[in-house]
């Protein structure tokens, strides 16, 4: 059991993948460390968000996930 | 009657609507909208992609909200995940209502609503190779209607 991150949209081509498991329990510092260098700006903007388990974060900074958690990272939705 | 649905595969907006209609006996009015891929300039295909904890669930509640905001009877809201091509119907949205102006509404705020606040993402494919598609200013001002 880990912590799976699901990579949408565009982040999928930053994360060169779908999706990654990552060593639970986590909070945000820790995501945005295990993450690394590529990820920070789309971490800290605010027109990305975090769902954890299929619920949207209202304030991702206060993300707290264990094993067997699902985080998805959710980059602005495309329009028409 | 409520349809709300992610197809993986293309899908006959007609045959859709002719049995949603037959659903929804003693109705006064029926509004469509179907959407297509646009065969915009050097675009060979569409790929959309969607979150399944998300994207269904979150249709389902756009359907709440037009339900305690219109008049309605009926509610179809179709739409496509995957590669598609230009033509191909990407979404359909149809409501069945007493009057014509709940229908004509409801898909108007359906639509609003999928194109700017639902969980696709969308990248297109050209011969250099695959673009993500970025929201536009437009699709806010167009949500912002219902505000």
């Amino acid at each position: 059991m880990a912590i799976r991150v699901v990579f949408l949209g565009s982040l999928r081509d930053v994360a060169g993948g779908d999706e990654r498991d990552l060593d639970g329990p986590l909070d945000w510092d820790g995501l945005v460390d295990a993450l690394g260098d590529a990820f920070l700006w789309h971490l800290h903007s605010a027109r990305v968000r975090i769902a954890v388990n299929g619920i949207v974060l209202a304030n991702k900074e206060a993300l707290a996930v264990c094993d067997g958690d699902e985080i998805a990272l959710l980059p602005p939705v495309s329009g028409g | 009657m409520r349809d709300i649905r992610l197809l993986g595969d293309p899908f006959d907006p007609g045959a859709l609507i002719g049995s949603f209609m037959d659903a929804n006996r003693g109705l006064g009015g029926i509004c469509t909208f179907v959407g297509k891929v646009r065969g915009s300039e050097g675009a060979l295909a569409l790929e959309l992609t969607h979150y399944e904890p998300l994207t269904l669930p979150g249709m389902k509640a756009l359907a709440d909200q037009a339900f305690a905001r219109f008049d309605l009877m009926g509610l179809l809201m179709i739409h496509r995940i995957g590669k598609l091509h230009p033509g191909e119907p990407i979404v359909c949205v149809s409501a069945a209502a007493k009057h014509r102006r709940d229908a004509i509404d409801t898909v108007d705020f359906c639509m609003d609503h999928l194109k700017s606040a639902a969980w696709f993402w969308k990248r297109e494919q050209r011969a250099e190779g695959w673009h993500w598609i970025e929201p536009r200013a437009q699709d806010h001002a167009d949500i912002a209607r219902w505000k």
